[in-house]
């Protein structure tokens, strides 16, 4: 294979600074401290079973419902005036690049006991609700968080759906409900699993949210591997090897959602 | 649609409106003030680490974009192997938890202080590790542009009696400016607002979004809402800059029909 | 005879294991008009390439004017482009577009300016002087084009499928522009394309290509009267091929039946390939033909009828301008000029019947 000069630094940058630290990743999931081949690490992780177990139904809860929101949303976006579509797609933007932790804190503020939500309920007269440090507040913060990324991807391939196709469905006797479930439904699953790839991802291994709204008290995958490198816990073997099961995870969620698209993965990530 | 939006964006009103609370109340209305803006300002620990941001955001949005636009050329004009297995190692940060980026990263900054004692935890290690999540989106926006180029322009120029360096310069460059300059900007953008790799990989030194974490940690002051309030309105104004670049785009390439 | 400006050697070619180019040998006269025709895929384009000098082939040698030019990179030869979608740059007018090429030569402003206005004035476009070149029309662009390419004075100008992009009336106009520019340049042409038509009407010499290998090299009246292989009798205009035996020069045989013929030279008794054009077949009543068959279809083209006729199993393609119907027994008139001998070569079994004939499948193999 001829590797093209203008590739060297690129390639190289990409050795040092992703490549090698993937190695190092997996070479301390199977050391320990002192430096010798071990399993243990494995078996500890295996003691947490039920804060993975905890992530990927919080994940993968938060991408149904970002889903189930998102889809419409970006259908109807889609079908509006071409110069309202770009203001729609701005104003989703703008919160996707405004800092999630200031976004979180925001919630923080508003679902607090003392929190603005409570004050109105009770001028209401109405019972104050525990909302912060339950698993729905943390699911909210990342439906909040991540909703963005699953409408974009769906209403890019909504757009580039050849209108004709549609017209020709609808010549061929089918009606509205048919045109949807059998046209555009099955050509808009490229976009569902970039979609549902771009909100499972961060949502199962964030660990912000899950520290803000949920308090400490719901541990989750990101937690754990933080504590192993910057918290009390310190222990970069351990934390490499839950880090590994996590890629791993996501590897096999991706590998299911890739399979239900037949390689159109490149037009996505492209 | 509207409900959606209110969703989005009215927590960040409701964070921007409490900077202008005269009391430190995040709940509780107590008149209008500007003072949190001046205590924000005159808080040292913010300035540094805004000054930080300013650094690691602006050193590796220039690093990505260089590294990415020659990158970006060679990957078009590789082989279709050789392109395929390049865009899957320039997917891997793209893909990745940046979580795991960020303690991959870290792992290997450790080793490498610990074993050779180089990229001691600070700036320089922050600009490297970003400098690697904006890469892939440098070339992602660069590729296309080259692609939508007809790259017998490239060969026309050399007819006409260009080198080959030249005519990249003199027509090539011309035509992907668009795709540079949107990677510059989403570098920059990602790199101001990344908070999980630089907590990784930054050591002890702050960037804004680490500050921002440490003081929703301590939940005392309505500087962060001031905080939260220009950010918000520097991305705003960033988008729209952008959004109104793409507009332009639009209308030259129907004038192309 | 003029001398040699671009002589190819022995050239070969292959992408990923698959030969491109075989051994072509190719010798261009200066100021000649030549065309490179063939189907897609036939090497036409990467022997223009090759000449330009942005493909070095592997092996085989490139001379311009006797001198090898293998290693001199595209930038430094005296040979200009028209690229296939003309490949002007979006981001200049059409001034600067033209003046590209003198101002890489750093030649004074002035100069550029009197340059670019008499070129500009040879394409008809003074007038679109500070257009932006998206906003021309596809003819328009081609101007520039060409006239972009003239303002470096290359001696020879190599055009790759130019006016595939136009519609048919703005070919034919552009066709007779680019003829009538090679008469008042002098410059040596070498144009590519897949359009027999064209290549025929414009040109000083047709190589007709197919697979890597030329297959024949004439003026145009030659290479449709008097083609090499059944390959180029298929490709240039319409062919009835059959199979035949020449028995003795000016004699052959088929459909059991000797003709007589204005070829010689042949082996005694050797297989041949029997070409009649359509046009050169007249329709008799059945008994006073030299053969007959039935007709399978007639359409009408304008300024003829094109009927398919069976004759015992094989389909002939006539074209007249007789009104016949679907069903007809007719008679074939052959006359001995209208017969041309071919020896066999690898494409015989595989052109010449009209079987499979339709309107379809002629667009497909044409375009």
């Amino acid at each position: 294979m001829k590797i093209r000069l203008s590739l060297f630094p690129y390639l190289l940058w990409m050795a040092i600074f992703v490549i090698v630290p993937m190695m190092l990743v997996v070479f301390f999931s199977f050391t320990d401290s002192s430096g010798s081949l071990t399993f243990e690490n494995l078996i500890e992780a295996g003691k947490y079973s039920a804060v993975f177990l905890r992530s990927i139904s919080l994940g993968a809860a938060s991408t149904i419902i970002c889903l189930i929101i998102g889809y419409p949303a970006a259908h109807f976006i889609s079908k509006a005036n071409f110069k309202y579509q770009n203001i729609f797609i701005m104003l989703l933007m703008i919160p996707m690049w405004t800092s999630f932790l200031l976004r979180t804190y925001a919630w923080m503020t508003l679902l607090e006991y003392n929190g603005l939500i409570n004050r109105l309920l009770n001028f209401f007269e109405i019972q104050r609700l525990n909302m912060i440090n339950t698993p729905g507040a943390v699911m909210l913060g990342m439906v909040y968080n991540f909703l963005p990324y699953m409408i974009l991807p769906i209403y890019t391939v909504l757009t580039k759906i050849d209108k004709k196709v549609i017209e020709a469905a609808q010549d061929l006797g089918a009606n509205k409900l048919e045109v949807f479930t059998k046209v555009i439904f099955p050509l808009s699953i490229p976009g569902i699993v970039s979609g549902v790839t771009m909100v499972f991802v961060p949502s199962v291994s964030t660990f912000i949210i899950s520290k803000m709204l949920g308090g400490g008290s719901i541990l989750v995958i990101g937690d754990l591997i933080e504590m192993q490198f910057l918290g009390n816990a310190y222990n970069p073997y351990l934390g490499s090897c839950i880090s590994l099961i996590l890629m791993i995870i996501i590897m096999i969620c991706m590998g299911i959602m890739n399979s239900l698209d037949n390689g159109s993965e490149e037009e996505i990530f492209l | 649609m509207s409900l959606i939006f209110l969703f989005l964006y009215l927590p960040i009103f409701v964070l921007m409106a409490f900077s202008f609370n005269d009391s430190k109340s995040r709940v509780v209305w107590a008149g209008f003030t500007f003072k949190w803006y001046q205590r924000l300002f005159e808080n040292q620990e913010i300035l540094g680490a805004f000054y930080n941001t300013l650094t690691v955001a602006v050193v590796s949005s220039i690093i990505a974009t260089l590294l990415g636009t020659v990158a970006a050329v060679g990957i078009t004009r590789s082989k279709k192997l050789t392109r395929k297995l390049i865009m899957n190692i320039t997917n891997i940060p793209m893909i990745n938890p940046e979580i795991v980026t960020g303690v991959s990263l870290m792992l290997m900054f450790v080793f490498l202080y610990n074993s050779l004692g180089v990229f001691k935890p600070g700036l320089l290690t922050l600009i490297s590790a970003h400098t690697t999540f904006c890469l892939p989106y440098v070339i992602l926006s660069v590729m296309p542009k080259l692609r939508q180029m007809d790259s017998n322009i490239y060969e026309a120029a050399q007819d006409l009696g260009c080198s080959p360096f030249s005519a990249f310069f003199k027509v090539v460059l011309p035509q992907i400016t668009s795709g540079i300059v949107t990677g510059f900007i989403m570098s920059f953008t990602m790199s101001i607002d990344d908070f999980v790799i630089s907590y990784f990989t930054g050591g002890t030194t702050q960037t804004l979004p680490i500050a921002v974490y440490s003081m929703t940690r301590k939940m005392v002051s309505p500087e962060i809402n001031v905080l939260s309030a220009l950010l918000f309105m520097f991305v705003f104004i960033l988008l729209v800059i952008i959004n109104l670049r793409g507009e332009k785009d639009k209308l030259l390439s129907t004038n192309n029909l | 005879m003029k001398p040699s400006i671009i002589k190819l050697e022995k050239i070969q070619v292959s992408f990923n294991g698959e030969i491109i180019l075989k051994e072509l040998n190719l010798d261009i006269k200066e100021g000649e008009f030549v065309t490179l025709l063939g189907p897609s895929g036939c090497g036409k384009t990467t022997t223009l390439r090759i000449i330009a000098g942005f493909l070095t082939p592997e092996k085989g040698n490139v001379f311009f004017k006797g001198k090898k030019i293998n290693d001199v990179p595209a930038h430094k030869r005296e040979v200009n482009t028209i690229f296939q979608k003309y490949a002007l740059f979006p981001h200049l007018n059409v001034y600067e577009n033209v003046a590209f090429g003198l101002r890489v030569q750093k030649k004074s402003e002035s100069e550029i300016k009197s340059k670019v206005i008499e070129m500009l004035k040879m394409v008809n476009l003074v007038a679109y002087i500070d257009r932006d070149v998206n906003s021309l029309s596809g003819g328009q662009q081609q101007r520039v084009a060409i006239a972009r390419a003239l303002a470096n004075n290359p001696k020879v100008l190599l055009l790759d499928e130019p006016l595939g992009a136009l519609d048919l009336k703005l070919r034919k106009d552009m066709q007779s522009e680019l003829k009538s520019i090679h008469q008042k340049t002098g410059i040596t042409f070498i144009l590519v394309t897949h359009d027999q038509e064209e290549a025929l009407s414009m040109s000083d010499t047709v190589v007709v290509m197919d697979k890597g290998s030329i297959q024949q090299i004439g003026p145009p009246e030659d290479i449709y009267n008097e083609p090499k292989n059944a390959f180029v009798a298929d490709f240039i205009g319409e062919s009835n091929i059959v199979p035949g035996v020449m028995i003795e020069d000016y004699k052959v045989k088929f459909y059991g039946k000797e003709f007589k013929c204005l070829d010689k030279g042949f082996e005694k008794m050797s297989c041949v390939d029997v070409v009649i054009r359509p046009e050169d077949i007249k329709v008799v009543p059945p008994e006073s033909g030299n053969i007959s068959g039935v007709i399978t279809s007639v359409t009408f083209k304008g300024v003829h009828n094109e009927i398919i006729v069976d004759v015992e199993g094989f389909k002939w393609m006539i074209q007249t301008t007789e009104n016949q119907e679907e069903g007809n027994k007719i008679g074939l008139l052959i006359r001995p000029d209208a017969i041309h001998i071919m020896k066999t070569s690898s494409y015989s079994s595989e052109v010449g019947d009209y079987s499979a004939f339709s309107d379809e499948f002629y667009e497909e193999q044409h375009h």
